[in-house]
């Protein structure tokens, strides 16, 4: 990546979230330069859009920014920004319900199945791209993502059991959108 | 929605999503978030009304001013 420089976690972590903590801007950038690589990842896999998951990782680390006294060293810093980055992700895609496109093509080209027609999985990723975010977030995460339910409930800031409703929720709707549609899956 | 229906609708969605790629960002982002940092806030328009309201109150009334700093 142009401009970044590589630090890696070492023996004064400690004190740098402590300084970054206290508002230290040094230590923020220092833990901006360590992580902002892990956080869009983390978008990517929600939004699905590398241009959306850079503008919302520069939204959620400013977040970060000014929430630095509420943060808990302890907890650790990456759970912390997944867990801002999440909402601000879930934020996002409430604002863009009308407009969010999921691409098929990245699954036609990663994983093509001959057996399954293009048209029926446009229609299922359009069908899935008409779920409530919340839901649609977890069946992600879950189903496609295949990311443990714990780690999921973590980032949502819900229980496991939780989790496993909503990845529920989400399939029995999509399957009945698909239905209406008149593909039985 | 029985555990097969459940099952096939699980497998329809993986193989119409693949997982996103691995892939960091695409330029540093270091810059906006500078951007951020060094824009100033403006006080918030309640603050602004406020000393307005203020402003207004002491150049109609100046002689309610020692009893104003008395309760402040």
């Amino acid at each position: 990546m142009a401009g970044s420089v590589e630090i890696r976690p070492g023996p004064h972590s400690q004190e740098v979230l402590q300084a970054f903590r206290h508002g230290d801007q040094a230590s923020f950038e220092m833990l901006f330069r360590l992580y902002q690589s892990a956080v869009h990842r983390w978008l990517l896999r929600i939004v699905r859009n590398s241009a959306t998951a850079e503008d919302l990782t520069v939204e959620t680390f400013w977040r970060i920014y000014r929430a630095h006294a509420r943060f808990d060293p302890e907890r650790g810093f990456e759970a912390w920004a997944r867990t801002i980055a999440t909402h601000v992700a879930l934020d996002w895609l409430r604002a863009h319900k009308q407009e969010t496109e999921l691409p098929v093509d990245l699954a036609a080209q990663q994983r093509p199945d001959p057996g399954i027609a293009f048209e029926i999985r446009e229609k299922t990723a359009a069908a899935f791209a008409r779920l409530p975010p919340r839901l649609r977030v977890a069946a992600l995460l879950s189903v496609v993502e295949e990311l443990p339910h714990k780690e999921i409930a973590a980032a949502l800031s819900i229980s496991v059991a939780a989790v496993k409703l909503r990845v529920f929720r989400a399939l029995r709707l999509l399957r009945k959108d698909l239905l209406k549609q008149g593909i039985t899956p | 929605m029985n555990t097969h229906d459940e099952d096939r609708i699980r497998q329809l969605l993986k193989q119409t999503l693949a997982p996103a790629p691995d892939t960091g960002p695409s330029r540093d982002l270091w810059p906006s978030i500078l951007r951020r940092l060094d824009a100033r806030p403006s006080p918030p328009w309640f603050d602004w009304a406020l000393a307005a309201g203020l402003a207004l109150f002491i150049a109609l009334f100046p002689t309610a001013i020692p009893l104003f700093l008395y309760y402040l």
